[in-house]
């Protein structure tokens, strides 16, 4: 009986969006009289940050403070259509549409504001603070609380924009199967080590150590939060999750949140992690996105770790003690190969 | 279906109202009060996302029948700040990126506070205890570790 400690490592090409029917996604951008905007969106916000990345990626566009920006999400009967919240795909498909549309926003609103400093419209900048000036006199300058007003009240003129941001279907080589479904691709690389018990066949977490490559990072702190997370994610559907975890019928299947094994507080180890910035050519600001390739490293990093220990080569998931258990017996003994 | 009188305090204010007899606690807290900071999560005790402090203890609101609550005092997350001041543990959470889709929050946040009532300065792994109960689903449980540590070293923490 021994704990037998062994290091696996995993790297990985993620495509960004996907591609069945082509892949859009739609934004509206519209300014309200007080000056302040809304981004209408279908895509959904499932605490992967959508709203965050998109209100900032609309304020930035349009040279306006963050907090002027209120983004409206997730009701496909009110917002432009989205294909949806999967595949890494909101900040890069989603962003850009907001970008396109910010864009267009933001010539009507500078129109505008040519027209009440009766200038012309390619002399002017916006300082980022909500207000609008001539290129090297701040001091002709009109806030853009003002140039909503002038323009809802006064011009007549909806400062507004439609964006859409389309990867079109690619079609598929007959002959080679060959096709180019994502314009962008992210990397990651992870070392897991594990402890294997060569009596009852349980695998326990050590460490994590990774280096994710997705693009420019638009906030940090929400792509760490994903990352780490998502690195569980990942190992919960290496080591724990399935709805018939141990048994061969399903009537003993878990049934709830009770018996649906999940990682728990007590289960996370420590995990490092370097984020590596090489901007999309055809991203917001750079971006791809960390999405799903979070949780996909940590997969096959821990069944090599586990063989790297026993000597169990584990190809279906999740990784049971049970499966571990059987491949040692299997084998006679566990058999820890070497480390490197 | 019968109705029985329930008088507790709630967030220190004190409610008398009827209740369905048999009702739970989570289902009083938000439907016949009106505070809907406790979440339904698995409605049997699996998920903690319910948890309330029920005179200083965390329980899971999903499984006590609002009838065993009479006189108690029941705080909810809704009762956690101070006017407009938050809880040093919510100033926590926000600081460390402490939740992602937020279904978790409540539930953790009344489990950090209970515990940190009884042992102000908890070590990591009494921490991981006292959340033990709870199921973030965004499994984003190292920040989460890690804003009630701040809370617990810095003794933040006076109510």
């Amino acid at each position: 009986m021994a704990k037998l400690r062994g290091r696996g490592i995993a790297a990985i090409n993620y495509p960004i969006g996907m591609n069945l029917g082509g892949d859009p996604s739609q934004a509206l951008v519209h300014s309200n009289p007080t000056g302040k905007f809304t981004v209408a969106l279908s895509s959904i916000d499932l605490g992967q940050g959508m709203k965050s990345v998109t209100r900032q990626i609309c304020a930035e566009t349009l040279g306006v403070p963050v907090e002027d920006v209120y983004v409206d999400t997730a009701d496909s009967d009110t917002g432009p259509h989205c294909m949806g919240s999967f595949a890494s795909r909101g900040t890069h498909r989603v962003g850009n549409a907001v970008m396109v549309a910010a864009q267009e926003a933001r010539a009507v609103m500078m129109e505008a504001a040519a027209e009440e400093l009766e200038v012309n419209a390619s002399d002017l900048v916006t300082d980022g603070k909500g207000n609008i000036h001539v290129k090297g006199a701040p001091h002709r300058s009109i806030s853009t609380k003002d140039v909503a007003i002038a323009a809802q009240f006064k011009q007549g003129r909806t400062i507004s924009g439609r964006g859409i941001f389309l990867v079109p279907l690619s079609a598929v080589n007959p002959e080679t199967g060959e096709m180019s479904p994502a314009t962008c691709y992210a990397h990651a690389c992870l070392v897991a080590e594990v402890d294997v018990d060569d009596e009852t066949g349980e695998v326990t977490m050590i460490r994590m150590d990774s280096a994710y490559e997705l693009g420019r990072a638009l906030n940090p702190k929400l792509v760490e939060q994903q990352l780490v997370g998502g690195a569980w994610m990942g190992l919960s559907h290496a080591l724990f999750e399935t709805p018939e975890p141990y048994y061969p019928e399903p009537i003993h299947g878990p049934r709830d949140f009770v018996e649906y094994l999940m990682p728990g507080p007590g289960d996370i180890c420590p995990h490092d992690i370097a984020v590596l910035e090489r901007p999309a050519a055809d991203g917001p600001f750079g971006a791809k996105g960390p999405g799903e390739m979070c949780a996909n490293p940590v997969l096959p990093a821990v069944a090599n770790a586990i063989f790297n220990a026993v000597g169990v080569r584990v190809d279906d998931l999740p990784i049971t003690p049970e499966k571990v258990l059987r491949g040692i017996r299997a084998q006679g003994g566990a058999r820890p190969q070497t480390r490197r | 279906m019968a109705k029985v009188a329930l008088q507790f305090f709630h967030n220190g204010r004190e409610v008398a109202i009827f209740a369905d007899a048999g009702t739970n606690l989570l289902t009083v807290l938000r439907e016949n009060i009106g505070d809907v900071s406790p979440k339904f999560g698995c409605g049997q005790g699996g998920c903690g996302a319910c948890t309330v402090i029920i005179d200083g203890e965390a329980r899971l609101s999903c499984l006590t029948l609002a009838e065993t609550i009479s006189g108690a005092s029941v705080t909810t997350v809704d009762g956690m700040k101070d006017g407009p001041a938050l809880h040093p543990l919510q100033q926590a959470f926000m600081d460390h990126f402490a939740a992602q889709c937020g279904y978790c929050t409540p539930g953790m946040l009344m489990a950090a506070k209970a515990l940190l009532d009884r042992n102000p300065t908890p070590t990591r792994d009494e921490i991981v205890e006292g959340i033990s109960g709870n199921i973030c689903r965004c499994t984003g449980y190292e920040p989460i570790i890690n804003a009630i540590q701040s809370v617990s070293t810095s003794g933040a923490v006076k109510r």
